[in-house]
């Protein structure tokens, strides 16, 4: 096995799953600050415009979810889709801990089981291998 | 009816768009060095797979339809969107980029599905 085509598979997942919730909390943050989107009558369309995109929340968001979606292709080139899109998963734990220690949110225990099914779910594909098919060139 | 399709179009085409996306990357080459200058290049070259572009519309296609859906349905139905996404995608993977998905594969697979399926339905 080629132990650094998982290093470099490993630390993109890594990038997938911090760059992916933190872009989402945010896009979810600068939208509540916005509050209601109207899209209509038609004057309402620039306002509209300038509120969302005149905060720096959502440029922070959209920065953060074009990482992501730059480390998953990167991941594709690397890995099979079967290994890199449940691996991504790990990110409703990154969200969880991220709550718990940050924001200091109650996580549930139900939710705890889920994060802990999540990362056994990961272990397991961990030890197939990440690439089962030929590069084509 | 409506609610129906929109949901379909969330899993079936919202997958399908990400697999094009592995397929383009499949077919434009590996990311050989871990520098920006080698992943921009490598990024570039996919911009020139077809895929890449069939992948880019169809996930369009499945925000706008999660968009539309979100207008008159409660969230909740996020939750099976999300677990059923990971079997529609390994079954992808399997028949449309040839990747072998072994039982131990699956059996995480299944575990990632049951795991996320918990937490969403925990919040």
């Amino acid at each position: 096995m080629n132990s650094r085509l998982h290093l470099k598979t490993y630390i993109l997942i890594a990038i997938m799953v911090v760059a992916g919730p933190i872009g989402n909390l945010l896009i979810a943050k600068a939208m509540r600050q916005v509050g209601e989107v109207k899209l209509w009558p038609l004057s309402m369309l620039l306002p509209t415009f300038e509120r969302v995109f005149g905060s720096l929340t959502i440029w922070l968001g959209i920065a953060s979810l074009i990482t992501f979606i730059v480390a998953y292709m990167l991941a594709l080139s690397l890995a099979d889709y079967s290994y890199v899109q449940p691996a991504a998963a790990l990110g409703y734990g990154v969200v969880a801990v991220l709550g718990y220690f940050v924001l200091h949110e109650s996580i549930s225990p139900l939710r705890w089981a889920g994060i802990a099914l999540i990362c056994f779910g990961v272990a397991f594909i961990r030890n197939t291998h990440p690439r089962t098919t030929e590069n084509p060139n | 009816m409506l609610e129906f399709v929109l949901f379909v179009m969330i899993i079936v085409v919202g997958t399908a768009g990400e697999l094009c996306l592995g397929r383009a990357m499949r077919e434009t080459g590996e990311l050989e060095r871990f520098r920006p200058g080698a992943a921009a290049g490598l990024l570039w070259r996919a911009l020139r797979v077809k895929w890449i572009w069939i992948g880019i519309a169809m996930m369009t296609l499945a925000f706008f339809s999660l968009l539309l859906l979100l207008s008159f349905e409660d969230v909740s139905f996020v939750v099976p969107v999300s677990a059923l996404s990971y079997f529609v995608g390994a079954l992808g993977g399997m028949f449309f980029l040839g990747e072998r998905v072994n039982r131990q594969r699956w059996m995480g697979i299944f575990l990632v599905c049951i795991g996320v399926t918990l937490v969403l339905i925990a919040k």
